[in-house]
C-alpha cells in the first residue's frame, strides 16, 4: 500500500521539477524587468502606490492563499469532511474586517508599516518598537510554518526523501525568494503574487469544473462517493469529525480565523501599494471575490479527492493530508496536471515567504532603524539599504528555520500566528483609528498585553506539552485547556487597551495629532506619496 | 508626517469663515488645519455616516458568523439534517456565510460610492485639496 501510494504521489518528478523551474524562471525574469533599481523607500516598500485596486486585490488574496490554506484545506476536507470546510468559512468572512474597519483608513494614515498607523498620534519610539516586535514575532511564526511545509512538499512532489536533498531544496526555495525581495522589492513581490494567484485560481477552477462534470454536475453524487471512500463514512458530511471532543477549542479557533487575517502585517502592508482609499476598497472587493471562488473550488476538490482517491491512499502518501489535492490532480490529469498543481503549491510558498520577508524587513528598517535609532532623520537611501540587508538576514533565518523545522508537526504555527496577530494588532489598530482617548500607554498595553498573553497561553497549552500530539510529548506542564488561545487573548488585548488608556491619563498635547489622524484617515487629506 | 509641521497651519481657525479650513485652493505648501476640519459639520456628518454603517454591519456579520460557529460546535445533529440529496443544513449554512460575505461587500461598496465618496470630495474641496 505504502509503496503504491508513494509511486502515485511522486508521478514523474522530472515533469514536476521542470514545471517548477519554468515558473521560477518566468517570475525571476518578470521581477528583474519590473524592478527599477528601487532607490526610494516608497518604491521599495510600497511600489510607489502604483498598483490598481484589481491588481492589488489579486495579490492580496495571493498573500493569503498560502500552501497551508490551499493544500491544507483541500486535505482537511478530504479527510475530515465538514470540519475542514469550517476553516474556509472563517477565512472568507475574515475579509469583511479589512473591508469595513481597517483597509481604507490604514491606506490613508500609514505609509509603509503598521507601526506608521499605531504610532501616528502616540510617542514615536516606544510604540514603533512595540509594533516592530509584534510584526517580527508574527512574521517569524508564520514563516516557520510555511518553510517547514516546503520540506514535506518536496518529499511529496519530487520524490526526494533523504534529509540532505530536502534541505538543499529548501535552500534553493529560500535563495529564489530572497532574490524576489532584494531585486524586486514590493513591486516585484506583488507581481509574483499576482501571477501565482491567477495560476492557482485557474488550476482550482478547472479541476473543480472537471470534477463536477465527471459527476454530472451533481454535488450530492460527489458527496455520496466521498462517504463511500472515507473511513469516517457519512459523519464527514456534518461537523464534529475532527473537533467533536473539544467544542470550546473549536470556537476559539474560529474566532482567531475571522479576526486574524486582516491583522497580519504582510497582508496589511499590501494596502500601501495602491494610490488611494478608493483603490484600497477595490482591492478588498477583488480579494473577497477571489477568495470566495477559491474556497468554493476547494470544497469540491476536497470532497472530490475523498471520492476519487480515497482517504486510505491520501493518508498513506508522503505528506499525509496535504497530498489530497496533488493526488487528485494526478488521478484526473496524470503527470502533467500533477506537475502544474505542484508548481502552484511551490509558487505559493515562495511568494508568501517573500511577502513575509518584505514585511519584516520594512518593519525593521522603517520602524526600528529610521524612526527609533535615527529618530526619523534617516537618509532614505540608507533606509532602503538597511531594509535589503534585513531581508537577507530574515531570508537566511527562514532557510535555517525551514531546515530545522522540516518534518516537525508545525501546522499549529499558522493558527498561532493568526492568534498572535489578532491579539496584538487588531485591538491596537481599531482603537487608534476609532477611539479618540486612546493613548501611548494604551497602545503599549494592548500590543504587549495581547502578544504576551497569547505566547504564555501557547506555552502552557496542550500544543506544547501534556498530550500525545504535543511538541514535547514527554513533558507535561500545561494548565490551559485550549490549543488555540484566541478566545482568551483577543478579548484580553482589547481590555488591556482600555486599562492602559486610563492608566496613561489624558494628555492635552494629543488633540492636534488626533485631529490630524482622524481627518487623514477618513478623507486622505494630508497624505503625500 | 513630522510633528512640527502639523501645528504650523493653524491660523485659519481664527478666521470667521471656517469652511475655508486653513488653505486656499492654490496654496500647496501649507498644511491644512486638521482641527478646523475635524470640527466642521461636514466632517462630523462623514464620520457619523461611516460609523453608522460599519459598526452595525460589523456586529451583524460577527453575530451571524458566531451563530454559525456555535451551531457547528454544539448542534451536530441539527447541522447534519439532510435537505436534499446528501446536502445538509451545515453545508447550506456555510455556503450562506459565503453569500452573506459577498452581499455585505457589495452593499458596502455601493454605500461608500454613494454616501462616503461625495462627502469626502466635498471636504477635500473645502480644504483646498483637489480630489482624485
Amino acid at each position: 500500500m505504502r509503496v503504491l501510494a508513494d509511486g502515485m504521489a511522486t508521478g514523474n518528478p522530472l515533469i514536476n521539477l521542470s514545471v517548477f523551474v519554468l515558473f521560477a524562471a518566468v517570475t525571476l525574469y518578470i521581477v528583474y524587468r519590473v524592478s527599477s533599481g528601487n532607490v526610494t523607500a516608497s518604491n521599495y516598500y510600497a511600489a510607489d502606490g502604483g498598483f490598481t485596486g484589481a491588481q492589488n486585490g489579486i495579490a492580496l488574496s495571493g498573500d493569503f492563499l498560502s500552501a497551508a490554506s490551499f493544500l491544507g484545506i483541500a486535505g482537511g476536507i478530504a479527510v475530515h469532511g465538514y470540519d475542514g470546510f469550517l476553516y474556509s468559512v472563517g477565512w472568507v468572512v475574515a475579509w469583511l474586517v479589512g473591508l469595513l474597519l481597517i483597509g481604507e483608513m490604514l491606506r490613508n494614515t500609514g505609509r509603509f508599516t503598521i507601526g506608521d498607523v499605531m504610532a501616528y498620534r502616540m510617542r514615536q519610539r516606544p510604540v514603533r518598537a512595540a509594533a516592530a516586535i509584534s510584526t517580527l514575532v508574527i512574521s517569524f511564526f508564520y514563516m516557520l510554518a510555511q518553510m517547514a511545509g516546503a520540506g514535506g512538499l518536496v518529499a511529496l512532489l519530487l520524490g526526494i526523501h533523504d534529509r540532505l536533498g530536502q534541505s538543499l531544496l529548501i535552500v534553493v526555495v529560500g535563495v529564489i525568494m530572497i532574490f524576489y525581495v532584494l531585486v524586486g522589492g514590493m513591486k516585484g513581490t506583488t507581481w509574483v503574487q499576482i501571477i501565482k494567484a491567477v495560476f492557482l485560481l485557474l488550476c482550482c477552477t478547472l479541476i473543480s469544473v472537471f470534477l463536477l462534470g465527471k459527476f454530472g454536475f451533481d454535488f450530492s453524487a460527489i458527496l455520496d462517493r466521498a462517504t463511500q471512500n472515507n473511513k469516517l463514512g457519512t459523519s464527514i458530511l456534518g461537523p464534529g469529525a475532527q473537533y467533536g471532543k473539544n467544542e470550546l477549542d473549536f470556537v476559539s479557533l474560529a474566532l482567531t480565523l475571522v479576526l486574524g487575517i486582516c491583522s497580519l502585517p504582510h497582508v496589511l502592508m499590501r494596502f500601501y501599494t495602491v494610490p488611494d482609499a478608493k483603490q484600497a476598497r477595490r482591492s478588498l472587493v477583488w480579494a473577497i471575490w477571489t477568495v470566495f471562488i477559491f474556497y468554493l473550488c476547494t470544497l469540491v476538490i476536497g470532497y472530490g479527492a475523498s471520492a476519487l482517491v480515497g482517504t486510505d491512499a491520501i493518508l498513506h502518501a508522503p505528506g499525509g493530508e496535504n497530498s489530497a489535492a496533488p493526488l487528485l490532480a494526478f488521478r484526473i490529469g496524470g503527470t502533467v496536471l500533477l506537475g502544474v498543481v505542484s508548481a502552484a503549491a511551490f509558487a505559493t510558498i515562495l511568494a508568501v515567504v517573500a511577502g513575509l520577508t518584505l514585511a519584516s524587513s520594512a518593519s525593521f528598517a522603517h520602524d526600528v532603524y529610521a524612526n527609533i535609532i535615527k529618530r526619523g532623520k534617516a537618509d532614505p537611501r540608507r533606509e532602503v539599504r538597511v531594509a535589503r540587508m534585513t531581508a537577507l538576514v530574515v531570508g537566511f533565518c527562514a532557510i535555517i528555520g525551514g531546515i530545522a523545522a522540516n518534518g516537525q508537526n508545525v501546522a499549529f504555527l499558522v493558527s498561532l500566528a493568526l492568534a498572535l496577530a489578532a491579539s496584538a494588532n487588531l485591538s491596537t489598530l481599531l482603537y487608534s483609528l476609532f477611539w479618540k482617548r486612546f493613548n501611548t500607554t494604551g497602545t503599549l498595553f494592548s500590543i504587549y498585553g495581547g502578544l504576551g498573553c497569547c505566547l504564555v497561553l501557547i506555552i502552557f497549552s496542550p500544543v506544547l506539552s501534556g498530550a500525545p500530539t504535543s511538541l514535547i510529548p514527554s513533558a507535561d506542564f500545561h494548565w490551559f485547556p485550549l490549543s488555540n488561545p484566541g478566545l482568551v487573548s483577543i478579548p484580553f488585548s482589547f481590555l488591556c487597551g482600555i486599562v492602559g488608556t486610563f492608566v496613561g491619563g489624558r494628555k492635552a498635547d494629543n488633540a492636534a495629532k488626533q485631529a490630524e489622524m482622524e481627518v487623514r484617515a477618513l478623507t486622505g487629506i494630508g497624505y503625500k506619496l | 508626517m513630522t510633528t512640527a509641521a502639523s501645528t504650523s497651519g493653524r491660523h485659519a481657525a481664527a478666521e470667521p469663515d471656517r469652511r475655508v479650513f486653513g488653505g486656499q485652493p492654490s496654496t500647496a505648501p501649507q498644511k491644512p488645519d486638521f482641527e478646523a476640519i475635524q470640527d466642521s459639520a461636514e466632517f462630523a456628518e462623514l464620520r457619523r455616516r461611516l460609523r453608522r454603517f460599519v459598526f452595525p454591519m460589523t456586529a451583524l456579520f460577527l453575530v451571524w458568523y458566531l451563530t454559525y460557529v456555535l451551531l457547528s460546535a454544539y448542534a451536530h445533529a441539527f447541522m447534519a439534517t439532510q435537505v436534499f440529496g446528501l446536502v445538509n443544513v451545515g453545508l447550506l449554512l456555510g455556503l450562506a456565510q459565503f453569500v452573506s460575505t459577498v452581499l455585505i461587500t457589495l452593499a458596502y461598496n455601493r454605500f461608500a460610492r454613494r454616501r462616503i465618496d461625495p462627502q469626502v470630495a466635498l471636504i477635500r474641496a473645502h480644504a483646498g485639496v483637489e480630489s482624485k
